[in-house]
Parts: C-alpha cells; sequence; structure tokens
C-alpha cells in the first residue's frame, strides 16, 4: 500500500532519493483513476522511487506550498528538490517515462 | 492471454449496460477500463435525467450500475487498451498495457474527453487556474470569482455547481443564447452569483508566474478586444472521441467518432460502439444506456451465430 502522508512528515518522508507524491481527494473522478496506477506503479517501481500520497482535504498547507489548484497533481523531488509537477491523470508508462530522467 | 466471449472497452453507463446485456446472455464478459467504472457520471455532481431517480450524484449511479454488472457475472479488468486487431479467424485481440485479451467480440465504449480551447496561456496555466473538471477542483477557488467558457449542459451544470463553492461565475458563451436545457438555463438566469458574457470568445489565458489573474476576450458582435479579471477558468467547450486507439481499424468519421447502424454494429462484423465514442445526436447517460443494451444483445447473437458456423464446418 502507498503511505499516505501528512503537512507533518511530507517533508521528512521526501527529503532523500527520489520520490513521487499523488495529491488527491474523495471527491475527484480522475483522482480515483489516478489511485490504482500509483499502487500498481509502486508494487512495480520497488526501491528506486519512494511513491506516497497525499489527501489535500485533510491536508491544507503542503499543497498551498506548491500552488496546486487542480489535482490530481503529482510531485516529484530528488533529494528533497522538486524536480517535476505533474497535472492531471496520468498512465503507469507516461510516469515510468518521467521518473527514468532521476533514477538513471 | 485470456479469452472471452465478449470484451466490453470502458465501463461507463453504455459499457456497463452492454456488459449486464451479454452477461445475463450466459455469455463469459470482461468489461475492461483503465481507471473506475462510472466513466464521465463520476464528473457530474447531480443527475436529474435519469429516470427512476429524481435526484442522484454521478458516481453513485455508476455504483449502482456496477453492483448490477458484478450480479451478472462480469469480469471487471483493469488495463488501458493500445490497439485492437482482428486475425484471420475473425478473433478479436485486444492488447493492453499489461496482458493481452482475446474474444469473439468486441463493444467499444469508450466515451470522450474535454476539448481544449486551443488558445495562449491555456497549457502553461493549466493546474494553476484552468480546469476542466469543477468538481474536483472548484473547492481551491473558495471566495474567489471564476470563469466557465461554454453554454452546453456541462458548462451551465458545472457553472451551477461552482456557484455554490466560489464567489461569482462568469460564464462566456460565443453565441447570444445558450445550448444547455431549458431548466438548467433557468436555474443559472435565476442564481444572483452567476453572469453571463455573451457573444463573446476567450482568446488568451493571462496570468503570472504562479496562477491565472484574468482572460482577453473577443466580442464576435462588436468585434473589440477587452481584459476581464478572473482567478480561474473552467473549460466546457465540448467533447472529442476517445477513439485514436482504434485508427487501425477505419471505423470512424473525419472527426473521429465511431460510425455505427442503428444495431451499433461497425464495418467489422463482431466490433460494435456505443454511447459517446459514437457518431450521434445527443450524447446522454440514458442514450448510452439504450445502445448498451441493444450491442449486449446483438453480441450474444453473432457469438451464437459464429457457434453454429463452426458447429456446422466440423
Amino acid at each position: 500500500m502507498v503511505k499516505n502522508l501528512t503537512d507533518k512528515d511530507f517533508v521528512k518522508e521526501t527529503s532523500t532519493g527520489v520520490t513521487l507524491t499523488d495529491f488527491w481527494a474523495t471527491w475527484c473522478p480522475p483522482c480515483r483513476m489516478q489511485g490504482p496506477i500509483i499502487e500498481q506503479l509502486d508494487k512495480e517501481i520497488g526501491d528506486k522511487v519512494k511513491i506516497t500520497k497525499m489527501d489535500v482535504d485533510a491536508n491544507q498547507k503542503t499543497p498551498m506550498t506548491f500552488g496546486i489548484m487542480s489535482i490530481p497533481t503529482l510531485i516529484i523531488k530528488k533529494d528533497g528538490q522538486v524536480v517535476d509537477k505533474l497535472v492531471g491523470l496520468h498512465s503507469k508508462d507516461q510516469l515510468k517515462t518521467v521518473l527514468a530522467q532521476y533514477t538513471n | 492471454m485470456r479469452k472471452y466471449d465478449v470484451v466490453v472497452i470502458g465501463a461507463g453507463p453504455g459499457g456497463m449496460t452492454a456488459a449486464l446485456y451479454a452477461a445475463r446472455a450466459n455469455l463469459n464478459v470482461a468489461m475492461l477500463d483503465r481507471g473506475i467504472y462510472g466513466g464521465q457520471m463520476n464528473n457530474t455532481d447531480d443527475i436529474e435525467n435519469y429516470p427512476g431517480f429524481t435526484t442522484i450524484k454521478g458516481p453513485e449511479l455508476g455504483e449502482k450500475m456496477y453492483q448490477g454488472t458484478v450480479k451478472a457475472g462480469v469480469n471487471f479488468v483493469y488495463g488501458d487498451v493500445q490497439n485492437v486487431t482482428v486475425d484471420d479467424q475473425q478473433m478479436k485481440h485486444i492488447q493492453t498495457d499489461s496482458d493481452e485479451l482475446v474474444a469473439s467480440a468486441v463493444i467499444i465504449a469508450t466515451g470522450s474527453n474535454n476539448r481544449k480551447l486551443g488558445v495562449p496561456g491555456e497549457e502553461k496555466f493549466s493546474g494553476k487556474g484552468v480546469s476542466y473538471c469543477a468538481v474536483c477542483d472548484g473547492s481551491f477557488f473558495k471566495g474567489k470569482n471564476v470563469t466557465v467558457v461554454g453554454g452546453g449542459d456541462s458548462a451551465i451544470s458545472e457553472g451551477l455547481y461552482l456557484a455554490n463553492v466560489t464567489d461569482g461565475v462568469n460564464v462566456i458563451h460565443r453565441r447570444d443564447q445558450l445550448r444547455a436545457q431549458k431548466v438548467l438555463q433557468n436555474r443559472a438566469f435565476d442564481n444572483d452569483k452567476i453572469d453571463f458574457t455573451w457573444n463573446t470568445s476567450v482568446t488568451e489565458i493571462l496570468g503570472d508566474e504562479n496562477h491565472v489573474t484574468g482572460v482577453k476576450i473577443h466580442n464576435n458582435q462588436v468585434g473589440d478586444d477587452t481584459t476581464l479579471d478572473t482567478d480561474g477558468v473552467f473549460v466546457y467547450v465540448g467533447n472529442f472521441p476517445n477513439s485514436q486507439i482504434f485508427n487501425n481499424l477505419n471505423i470512424t468519421d473525419q472527426a473521429g467518432w465511431i460510425i455505427t447502424n442503428d444495431q451499433m454494429e461497425t464495418t467489422i462484423p463482431g466490433i460494435y460502439a456505443i454511447g459517446d465514442v459514437r457518431q450521434k445526436q445527443l450524447r446522454q447517460i440514458t442514450t448510452a444506456v439504450g445502445d448498451g443494451g441493444i450491442a449486449g444483445q446483438n453480441a450474444f447473437e453473432y457469438f451464437e451465430a459464429i457457434k453454429h458456423r463452426q458447429t456446422v464446418k466440423d
């Protein structure tokens, strides 16, 4: 299962290596499509990328720092620095291609 | 490789109905979707024109339809279809991102997606104030003023939704009247929080580093260009068909809508198309459901006919 982050632990949990965080909410249909894709990606990608998610309903601070105004938004960080921000539903293959740029 | 009698691609209202009918005819049915079942209903807040329910939330109607397919024995398969090919035995091969399915009949129910405006700034501010889903993003605009572009059912019903969560909604429409159903129109005209800008097209979306600040507009009658301040732009200017993956089959018109007869048959025997992806006049849940019933039944008859032919040959 992909770990649900909160405003409290987001920075710590995404401070090393390559991380991907899916910002979502229960009311958002494309988020509900993105969810299972993220779960599958997590299984396939193993330790290379740390996959996490954050419910924007329960956590408002982190989404605001990133200026998120549309969900799903996927934030990719490398060693604690934001390197990519993807807006909208993305397929597993699309995500793998993007992540490959940062893991190699 | 997994074998089925019928594979339905897309689990919106049309696809779920087709799968239900085929499964109740005792066929082995797979219903594929790249996400959650429900299709465009998931993007709809209140549905008031589906008989049997005075008002129902889109996702809830999707859930109810899905339960019906499960009860009938439909197999829900998660997958993103890459292409469909037909072999010399007339079997259909459905390639997904992770699997291959084989079936005698295929029912295409892939629906449609929001069309973009195609103006400068749209791409740049996507996710920074430009949105195609009011239900998803409306809550980011609490206490703000937003713009809705379009004049059809989606534009007006989502405009009404946004009027509930934002401070004010300005609907910009290129004509002097709306295309939306009268009941929605009246509700929008009666809503104090909704204004209209008629005969006007959005020509550019403006903003600073981080988000949308306004739109540049062109009045089609007077011919002048002005700027309007806004915090968000919700685009509802029609749809385009999700049919690119079937290009190799040559079953669409020039715009990409799949052509069928009134039996939902495409030009390829055993391949049907239903719902929003089909070339037709009225794209609604009710019409998708109607299409689905016809295709599910015809897929059954097609399957029986080939079985019979094979028995005769043997």
